[in-house]
């Protein structure tokens, strides 16, 4: 059985991994986007790398808003009935435990008194999405998200007559809603279809596939081509200071929806677009998959 | 053209600031995210003094990641928030009390502006998320008032030897950066359209 030290020490890296280092595939974005720039954009994204750098040199967070967190959780079957019931509780603890260690900053309030838990933890908060999967490990995913980006993402509930075109121009506008706000360049995440609440989730998820893959269906991952070609097109800029790359990267997902019904969300994502992932086997081996050494 | 500006600033250092000009900062100034502002507006309208000298000083939209080392703060990471949250409370936190620059990211609009304009003071962006960057220019923490409303919405006193770089994105004629970039932005979006097939 996995101890579950085991399992809160492993949390406590993926919180100081993603907060102090990006992965592969978002820093290879934005230093290609540094080679393509010039002017005050190449000036913001130099700063951007540099600071990149400087936070992974010295193990601190490269942005101070660390976000609030959010784990996605597969649970396969590693010789623990129990471990459902109580990973909620694993997890909370080592998000405070972080939040001292790494140092994280505490993000999370409550929503109307606006009082500081102190600790990132209350209710719903971390939040975790659990689902079940047939294998000897469990997985999980940190993604910590400052609210500059989420503060962006926008939900619409389009007439299916509205069709590709309404969910493109619901993308457009939301990106030139968030202008120079969510820190440019950012990523887009487009949850299309389910309802209300499933569209919001799918935008979110998309987050999670590498920027450099695309969906695995083709007219999919041309619509992904396409939305990038188009904001990019735009000339927001790295910081909202003009300039090639507004975004990264344009991941899409989707799920079937009402037949009365075309639900579109759009996640924005900051550039320290963070997530870290690690594999807790059976036999009680850690494999780290986004930050590896 | 680069340069540090010593602070307290006077107006007629900050009138005579260009967008573009990059800048760097020594000298002590403040933080300040929605929380400090409405209480310092609550302060003011309360006839109460405020815990810290704001006149001719710059507030910095940034809610700081601090690490308390003994008796003393040590910064780990401070980058700037998204200044547009603070577009309605700037203009009555200009007039009273008296900062001649706001240092945040995204940029503001509207009465902000207007404020900026009439009182002469600036809006110097600092790139957004470059966290590590900031903590580096500032040289120490000088105190921190109102903790109860959490880390990141207490109002941090700092002080800096050269904090920096900062570009002048809106100046105190009223121009700004972001304003011309969204009128190129206006005239692409047929072209991102044609891209779209829309």
């Amino acid at each position: 059985m996995i101890d579950e030290t085991l399992i809160k020490n492993t949390v406590i890296k993926l919180l100081k991994d993603s907060s102090t280092k990006l992965p592969k595939d978002v820093k290879d974005a934005l230093k290609r986007a540094y080679r393509l720039e010039e002017g005050p954009a190449k000036a913001q994204l130099e700063a951007i790398l540099k600071n990149v750098e400087m936070a992974e040199e010295t193990s601190t967070p490269m942005c101070q808003d660390t976000g609030n967190h959010i784990f996605f959780v597969k649970i396969g079957d590693i010789g623990d009935s129990g471990i459902e019931k109580r990973i909620r509780e694993i997890i909370t603890d080592a998000v405070r435990e972080a939040t001292v260690s790494v140092p994280l900053r505490p993000n999370a309030v409550h929503p109307l008194s606006r009082k500081n838990s102190g600790d990132n933890t209350g209710d719903f908060m971390p939040y975790i999405v659990l689902a079940p999967i047939d294998s000897d490990f469990i997985e999980i995913t940190a993604m910590p998200k400052g609210a500059g980006a989420e503060n962006m993402s926008k939900l619409a509930m389009l007439n299916p007559s509205e069709g590709i075109e309404g969910v493109k121009r619901f993308a457009l506008d939301t990106v030139l809603a968030a202008g120079s706000n969510p820190c440019p360049p950012t990523v887009i995440g487009v949850g299309i279809g389910g309802s209300a609440d499933i569209s919001v989730k799918l935008a979110k998820t998309a987050l999670l596939r590498p920027i450099d893959q695309r969906h695995s269906d083709k007219d999919i991952a041309k619509l992904e081509t396409e939305l990038l070609e188009a904001f990019n097109s735009l000339g927001i800029g790295a910081m909202g200071l003009g300039g090639k790359t507004t975004v990264l990267g344009v991941n899409v997902e989707l799920g079937y929806c009402h037949t009365a019904s075309l639900p579109v969300a759009i996640n924005v994502q900051c550039w320290a677009a963070r997530r870290a992932t690690a594999k807790i086997y059976k036999s009680g081996k850690v494999e780290y998959l986004t930050h590896k050494g | 053209m680069e340069k540090i500006l010593s602070l307290p600033l006077d107006e007629k250092i900050v009138r005579g600031l260009k967008l573009g000009d990059v800048v760097y900062l020594r000298g002590v100034f403040f933080t300040a995210r929605d929380d400090a502002h409405m209480r310092a507006l609550s302060f003011a309208k309360e006839g109460k003094e405020l815990p810290f000298n704001t006149g001719g000083s710059a507030v910095y939209h940034c809610g700081p990641i601090m690490k308390r080392e003994g008796e003393r703060w040590q910064v780990v990471a401070a980058g700037p928030t998204t200044s547009k949250r603070m577009n309605s409370l700037t203009k009555e936190f200009i007039e009273r009390f008296g900062v001649r620059a706001i240092i945040g990211k995204g940029g503001m609009a509207g009465e902000a502006i207007d404020a900026m304009k009439r009182f002469g003071c600036v809006y110097l962006a600092f790139t957004g998320g470059a966290a590590v960057l900031a903590a580096k220019g500032i040289k120490e923490v000088k105190g921190v008032e109102w903790y109860d409303l959490g880390m990141p919405e207490a109002l941090w006193i700092l002080e800096a030897e050269k904090f920096g770089p900062l570009t002048v994105a809106i100046d105190s004629q009223g121009n700004s950066l972001y304003a011309e970039v969204v009128r190129e932005v206006e005239k692409n979006i047929p072209k991102a359209k044609k891209i779209l097939n829309i």
